[in-house]
């Protein structure tokens, strides 16, 4: 008979880190995080990589002071979450895949595939792109918008809210339409007993005093697609004759921002090649500006295309992103919010310790919408034949949303089994690895190790936060809606 | 809990689980329900074999059905899915002085 004093425990699966000279563990089975003290730090280290007995283990506490009734509890506290194993237990399991009726949550209406600049990056018009829209309508019609939020909200079973996104090509190049829709999708989700809320994605070179005010009256979140001082915006966000658009976009920006009082409005940076000076693009569009916030991201390309980040790139880029993460920690010992969307999004994920089957929620609580009222897992699949979800008069194509998700699933991707970050992570963009690898389901292998750096550097702040004002995550979760 | 703080909510939730225990009684005992062990009459079958008792089951045999896997490898004319006593693991139950008693040493074979 095996005694439980020569049980044998090995390690769990944690990710171990320090903030604020305290010990920390992650733990990637479940997404949860435990601060550690001074006992559990040596029974980790007495286990190490050999392992140990549950009876040496509890000798040699008794033997440093502990009484045998706590060595037992600490034991049994480390078993619980599982920061120690022993015998047949298994790995945890992968997270589950989601019901196949999960219920619709957003939609983000492409209600354009034109625009009125040429970014040489574009991931819908550039060297990538995936989209088909020949012999497609470049414009969406009210028929099609109708239709579409009946579908949202048909598919949106037992959902109290709503959202629905606008989305190009330049969405306000059918601004007339995003009126109507907003107007239909007011009163048919008032019908359906149902809340609505909106956002929209420009370039903001078409913005107007009547259409801030509209905007802002219909509390609508506005995202500006920009990257930063003129030098870098008009270096690749320019018109087809080649003209920068910095010029055009300011004065509109500084309207939009001081008159749109009802919602965040956030920069959102694409980061290229030579375009990587995250502080200085930071402090230009928060601090000069005025942006709530502002996001970035490195741009989505196959590989080799000029404007690509390359190495290098990636790391000037995770150095300032660890500068503007300091100024972020800084800021909330303060007891104040920081711009830097990043490092936010992240650490509200942290606070519910989301442990994602998916990396996003593309063809689950989300989809797109085309011109043509084609259906796609999201808008970076718009237009694409190749990615069709079936379409907003005949519902979503069952068979080719189970393919998508199944092969996105976490579990599906071999490289993340080992990866500590996957609970956040989940192998990356299914459109970034479609471009670069060819399958959806693809782990972003290109990103691994910055992925785990960046998270490591917001479970650091995260850990810091807990020891020396917790009440900071307690208020940002309630911000965010988490709690 | 005493040493280890939940710092998310995941991590709630994880300490106000029950804690799974591994405590002696837990441990698998031969034959343990119902206990002690009360023999039901003959088995239908005789070793080596998996034996049923009289209501058909293994709970009211007279030894415990582990100890069939022993009896497989010491007297079956065809090894197979079972340690070889001839050729292969002639060892297998050297640690195995009584089936009834040491049964628990009866280790995998791995080729």
């Amino acid at each position: 008979m095996t005694a439980l004093k020569d049980v044998r425990y090995r390690a769990g699966e944690a990710h171990r880190f320090e903030a604020a000279g305290q010990g920390f563990a992650y733990l990637p089975g479940a997404g949860a995080i435990f601060a550690l003290d001074g006992a559990v730090e040596g029974v980790l280290a007495a286990i190490g990589k050999d392992g140990a007995t549950h009876g040496g283990l509890v000798d040699a506490l008794v033997a440093d002071g502990t009484t045998p009734a706590d060595a037992e509890g600490l034991l049994r506290e480390l078993r619980q979450v599982r920061l120690i194993e022993h015998g047949d237990a298994v790995a945890f399991a992968a997270p589950e895949m989601p019901p196949a009726d999960f219920p619709l949550q957003a939609l983000v209406l492409n209600i354009t595939n034109q625009c009125n600049l040429a970014c040489t990056y574009c991931y819908e018009f550039g060297a990538d792109k995936i989209a088909t829209p020949a012999g497609k309508p470049k414009y969406m019609t009210i028929e099609t918008a109708r239709a579409s939020i009946d579908l949202l909200i048909a598919e949106a079973r037992g959902r109290p809210a709503v959202h629905v996104t606008f989305f190009g090509g330049e969405t306000l190049m059918n601004f007339r339409l995003l009126k109507d829709v907003v107007e239909y999708a007011d009163a048919a989700t008032a019908a359906a007993g149902k809340a609505i809320t909106y956002s929209l994605t420009t370039n903001a070179t078409l913005l107007t005093p009547a259409i801030i005010d509209f905007l802002s009256d219909h509390r609508i979140g506005v995202t500006v697609s920009m990257d930063g001082p003129p030098e870098i915006q008009d270096k690749h966000r320019v018109y087809k004759n080649g003209k920068g658009s910095y010029a055009v976009i300011e004065p509109r920006l500084r309207a939009l921002i001081a008159g749109h009082k009802t919602r965040a409005v956030t920069a959102r940076v694409t980061l290229t090649e030579g375009v990587t000076d995250v502080i200085a693009i930071y402090r230009h569009l928060k601090d000069e500006l005025g942006f709530h916030e502002v996001g970035f991201a490195p741009v989505t390309e196959s590989g080799n295309r000029t404007y690509a980040l390359g190495e290098g790139g990636m790391d000037t880029v995770l150095a300032q992103f660890r500068a503007l993460a300091d100024e972020w920690l800084a800021e909330a010992l303060q007891g104040r919010s920081h711009g830097f969307t990043n490092v936010s999004e992240t650490i509200g994920e942290l606070i519910s310790g989301v442990n994602k089957s998916h990396p996003c929620g593309a063809a689950l609580g989300l989809m797109g919408v085309g011109p043509s009222g084609d259906l796609s897992p999201c808008h970076r699949f718009t237009d694409a034949d190749s990615h069709s979800m079936g379409h907003v008069s005949t519902g979503i194509d069952r068979a080719a949303q189970t393919d998508f998700l199944s092969r996105g699933h976490v579990a599906a991707k071999y490289d993340c089994q080992s990866c500590w970050a996957r609970p956040l992570c989940a192998g990356g963009c299914h459109h970034e690895a479609f471009v670069r690898y060819g399958d959806t389901g693809h782990a972003n292998l290109h990103y691994c190790d910055w992925i785990r750096e960046w998270t490591d550097v917001c479970l650091e702040i995260y850990g810091t936060l807990a020891a020396r004002n917790p009440d900071f995550l307690v208020r940002f979760a309630d911000r965010k809606g988490l709690s | 809990m005493k040493h280890l703080k939940p710092l998310n909510q995941k991590a709630e939730r994880i300490a106000a689980a029950p804690v799974p225990e591994i405590e002696e009684a837990d441990d698998v005992v031969a034959l343990q329900d119902p206990r002690p062990h009360v023999p039901m009459g003959c088995s239908l079958s005789f070793s080596p074999g998996w034996e049923v008792d009289a209501g058909g089951g293994t709970a009211g045999l007279c030894q415990p059905v582990e100890r069939d896997i022993y009896d497989c490898y010491v007297t079956c004319f065809w090894p197979v899915q079972m340690p070889d006593h001839v050729n292969y693991s002639p060892d297998w139950a050297s640690n195995c002085a009584a089936a009834t008693k040491d049964w628990r040493s009866l280790d995998l074979v791995f080729p």
